[in-house]
């Protein structure tokens, strides 16, 4: 009977360290998490991807920790960036956002969001020479953009990435502020509607959305 | 009760409490590294360095853990750390890591122009709008350092060197007749379209010990692997058409495609106006197929084919014989086929494979004629009238073996067989027929190292080992280049390099034993790269030993041995920049060459025919957005060159020169422009370029040399078919996936 007591206690005692942990990764990712949408500072969002990338190290199983560390890597180029980005700056970037967003994507195959990102990696490499790269990375990001709308047509990002397109691209190019406009605000419908899988999943873009739409106003 | 209490606070405390790790990371030069990453392995403590390469960090972690300190471009560090008790600051030196980015580049000798590379100095879209290029990749590489503006005949005149020392290389394998067949006095142009080729690699000299049988230069076409989409296209102009498509499978792993296309320069020569009066107008029928395909995880497997057919028949009045002219017809046939195979085995091993086969036929009649065009004789002369049919067949094998060692540093082997079975048959006037009949197989073997010291020293060393069944000889070539980062933009390279080359088809069978003709390379570069600026200055110097010589037997120019020799010396000068103006892009190169030489025919050292001293090109592109055009302008510049009426001296035995002089300085100014309607259009997965070009605007006189008469008493200028050309054409390409075109229409 003690023994019996004793093997029981020992099964609480196991469970709730597992519990524990799993309430620590919790705690440790929701307000990285949140401050995705919020950071716009290059060095605290190279922090931050290296804080997601020591839990993701840390926990091994879980995607979301890579991808957000990808994400800020590549947000981090963005935000410095200013319309300034030279091969020399961005292709580091990219390599290190690809190589932490391919860790992310043997964790969870065909994810929308993981397609996403690759368009916004395409994205900061195409944009470093776009002169030139237009015809490789331009098309690569549109394919990954296709992929990530096939895998999900309700991902409200999807929505989001083609609407700045629309928005940057000028006018004699294909660019069109009034369908730009059409796009943010068919993204933000898909904002209201967007559920995430878990709490950690992607929930990103919405205040960038409504941003792009008040400067259309 | 207190003391009870006492201990459980302390319990507690020494439960949480937290050990403060903190230290600096600087890299070997002392530096900070600004950024580098510090944790704690399997935990989710750490913190990244700031721009003083300082840290600092809590963690409640217990025990013997592993810290892990990384950064871009360093090798990673891991230190053992017993956590819970005090530790003083920590000091870590990262080690840089001999990556590409960074690395120092061997470049000496060399312009490469792909995508890949960032040291990119012409890509595809460069070769195609440049102004007087008509599209061709030759006469894009004309523009850079190093190259002669030669307009008497086709090929790439590199640094003193003749056309016949610059070789063409496709995927790794020799190309023969990259060319189209010569014709008297108008240069031709090569046969393969710019659109095929992702990359080139163009290089004046000192090239890697991959590349043989070429005295002079090397042009390294890649060709493209799969396309992004299934397309098709279309080109119109007044003088030509053509049509193909490219098929991309379902699954993205295999593609093939076929293109087809006809010209007939008629109208144009009509409207122009040309010197020599075509009999028969220039025609030419091209058809190529690929078939590229994915192999397992890394393969990559392409085939090429392609087949022209050629007419060309001209005749000028004949400076020998008053009244009478001198005709040259010619039909040609060529096919090319290149399969290559290229694969990752296992992490560190690579193989690059590739095998092509092709065949070329010539059928010329030429012939004097009297006023009436009709077929004449005319005594003493009679040589003027003959028939030559060749029928080559041309095979090339390469196997290159590449493992990868430390860092950037690789080692790499292989070999080469290249196959040539040339059959010639010559008829003279009187049906007399003198046919001949050359094989030769070359073998090599060759083997190169990259060293990588450090990011900023490199070295290649080679070495390419040759032996020619025809001259029943072995060759040793070794090959050196380093290259050194003097700063953070910029570099010094240095090469040395022993090159050899069979002697040239043409002036064989030989009529005694014959070696290979050597040069040796010495070249000294200093670039500076930015990602919009690209300033090189080289400069090389090359001695020539062995040169052919050549003498009349038989009515024929014979090769009799191996006694000319020669240098060339000069620098050059490259200048492009794309920052200056928004979509505005320029370059400028200079070259200044001194040369000699005795060979084939010269009777002794003289400064060559084809070889001016200053070549300089300036060429500007800018593209107007608002007008969806983008306008090119290219001005090209080059001293006279040396003119010789070299005869044979039956007097004496032997060649001479009869006359000489310098042509005026060779001045050219082409434009183009290229439309593009609906360029990144919504739902535009069809694209329109149209294309508006004229050579030589200003209509500048430009002689090339002069042709003799027999006697040497009259002389008349080599002057190009057409003083000003002028191209007009539509392109039309259309992706055939219109799935991007539903999903934004469905939106």
């Amino acid at each position: 009977m003690k023994k019996r007591i004793f093997s029981l206690l020992l099964f609480v005692g196991v469970l709730t360290a597992a519990n524990a942990q799993s309430e620590k990764y919790v705690k440790a990712m929701q307000d990285k998490v949140a401050a995705i949408d919020t950071l716009r500072n290059p060095q605290m969002l190279l922090d931050l991807s290296a804080a997601f990338e020591r839990i993701a190290d840390a926990e091994k199983t879980q995607w979301q920790p890579y991808y957000y560390a990808s994400l800020a890597q590549v947000s981090a180029a963005f935000s410095r960036g200013n319309g300034n980005l030279k091969p020399e700056i961005a292709d580091p970037v990219a390599d290190k956002a690809e190589a932490l967003l391919s860790k992310a994507e043997a964790l969870a195959k065909d994810n929308s969001e993981i397609f996403v990102l690759k368009k916004m990696i395409a994205n900061l490499r195409m944009l470093a020479d776009p002169m030139n790269r237009y015809m490789t990375y331009g098309a690569q990001g549109a394919q990954a953009l296709q992929t990530a709308k096939t895998l999900n047509p309700e991902n409200p990002r999807t929505f989001l990435l083609e609407a700045e397109d629309k928005y940057f691209t000028p006018e004699q190019f294909g660019g069109s502020k009034e369908e730009a406009r059409r796009l943010f605000e068919a993204a933000l419908k898909k904002y209201d509607a967007f559920k995430p899988a878990t709490p950690l999943d992607p929930i990103w873009g919405r205040p960038t959305a409504q941003y792009f739409l008040s400067q259309l106003k | 009760m207190s003391a009870f209490l006492l201990l459980l606070l302390v319990q507690t405390v020494r439960l949480h409490a937290q050990t403060i790790v903190s230290g600096t990371i600087k890299d070997s030069k002392g530096q900070p590294v600004a950024g580098a990453s510090i944790a704690i392995k399997d935990s989710y403590d750490g913190a990244t360095a700031d721009s003083s390469g300082a840290f600092r960090f809590a963690t409640t972690e217990k025990g013997e853990r592993v810290l892990v300190v990384s950064a871009l471009g360093y090798k990673s560090v891991e230190q053992k750390l017993m956590l819970g008790t005090s530790i003083p600051p920590l000091a870590f030196s990262l080690k840089e890591e001999i990556n590409e980015m960074k690395a120092v580049v061997i470049t000496a000798g060399t312009f490469e122009a792909s995508d890949k590379k960032r040291a990119t100095v012409l890509n595809s879209i460069d070769i195609v709008t440049t102004a007087s290029a008509n599209a061709d990749v030759t006469g894009a590489i004309k523009t850079l350092p190093g190259a002669q503006q030669v307009g008497e005949s086709e090929g790439l005149f590199v640094r003193g060197g003749t056309a016949a020392e610059t070789r063409t290389f496709i995927d790794g394998t020799l190309v023969n007749n990259f060319f189209y067949t010569s014709v008297p006095n108008v240069a031709q142009r090569g046969r393969f379209s710019p659109f095929i080729f992702k990359g080139t690699v163009f290089s004046a000299g000192g090239y890697s010990a991959l590349y043989g049988q070429a005295l002079s230069s090397a042009l390294i076409l890649e060709s493209i692997d799969l396309p992004k989409r299934s397309s098709g296209s279309i080109g119109l102009s007044p003088i030509s058409v053509s049509a193909g498509m490219q098929k991309l499978a379902a699954n993205q792993r295999s593609s093939w495609g076929v293109n087809y296309g006809y010209t007939n320069v008629q109208l144009a020569f009509a409207l122009l106006g040309t010197k020599p009066d075509f009999f028969h107008i220039p025609q030419f029928h091209t058809g190529d197929a690929n078939y590229r395909t994915k192999v397992g995880k890394s393969g990559m497997l392409k085939y090429y084919g392609y087949f022209s057919q050629n007419v060309t028949g001209l005749r000028n009045p004949s400076l020998d014989t008053l009244g009478y002219k001198e005709a040259f017809d010619l039909t040609n046939f060529n096919m090319y086929h290149n399969l290559s195979y290229r694969d990752n085995l296992g992490a560190r091993w690579k193989i690059n494979t590739g095998a092509s086969f092709s065949v070329n036929r010539d059928d010329i009649a030429a012939n004097l004629q009297d006023a009436a065009n009709r077929p004449a004789v005319v005594t003493n002369f009679e040589f003027k009238n003959f028939g030559l049919k060749t029928h080559g067949i041309y095979v090339n094998a390469k196997a290159v073996v590449e493992r990868r060692l430390k860092g950037l540093s690789a080692l790499r082997f292989g070999g080469e067989y290249n196959y040539s079975d040339d059959r010639l048959n010559y008829t003279l006037y009187n049906g007399n027929t003198y046919p001949n009949y050359v094989t030769e197989h070359t073998k090599a073997l060759f083997a190169e190292g990259d060293v990588y010291l450090t990011n900023s020293l490199a070295a290649k060393l080679g070495t390419r080992l040759e032996h020619s069944s025809l001259l029943d000889k072995v060759n040793v070539a070794p090959r050196v280049s380093l290259a050194y980062k003097v700063g953070k933009e910029s570099q010094a390279s240095l090469a040395y390099g022993i090159f050899y080359q069979s002697p040239e088809r043409r002036y064989l069978p030989p009529a005694a034993d014959l070696t290979f003709a050597k040069a040796t390379h010495y070249i000294a570069q200093y670039q500076k790269l930015t990602s919009l600026t690209t300033f090189r200055a080289e400069a090389f110097y090359k001695k020539y030993d062995h040169l052919l010589k050549t003498a009349l037997v038989d009515n024929r120019e014979t090769a009799t041995g191996n006694g000319g020799a020669g240098y060339a010396k000069g620098f050059e000068i490259f200048w492009r920049d794309k920052k200056l103006i928004k979509n505005f892009d320029y370059w400028v190169s200079y070259s200044f060459l001194d040369t000699r030489r005795d060979f084939l025919n010269y009777p002794y050292q003289i400064e060559p025919s084809f070889a001016a001293r200053h070549t300089a090109n300036l060429v500007v592109k800018k593209f107007i957005t608002g007008l969806k055009t983008q306008f090119n302008a290219n001005y090209q510049f080059a001293t006279g060159r040396p003119y010789y009426n070299i005869q044979y001296d039956n007097a004496t035995n032997k060649f001479g020169i009869f006359d000489q002089g310098r042509t005026p300085d060779f001045n050219s100014l082409s434009l183009s422009v290229n439309y593009l309607p609906n360029v990144f259009k919504k739902g535009g997965s069809q694209m329109t370029v149209l294309v508006l070009s004229v050579t030589n605007v200003l209509g500048s006189r430009q002689v090339f040399g002069y042709n003799y008469a027999y006697n040497g008493l009259r002389k008349e200028a080599i002057v190009p078919p057409t003083k000003t050309f002028v191209f007009i054409g539509a392109f039309i390409s259309f992706g055939i996936d219109r799935t991007q075109d539903v999903i934004n229409s469905n939106l």
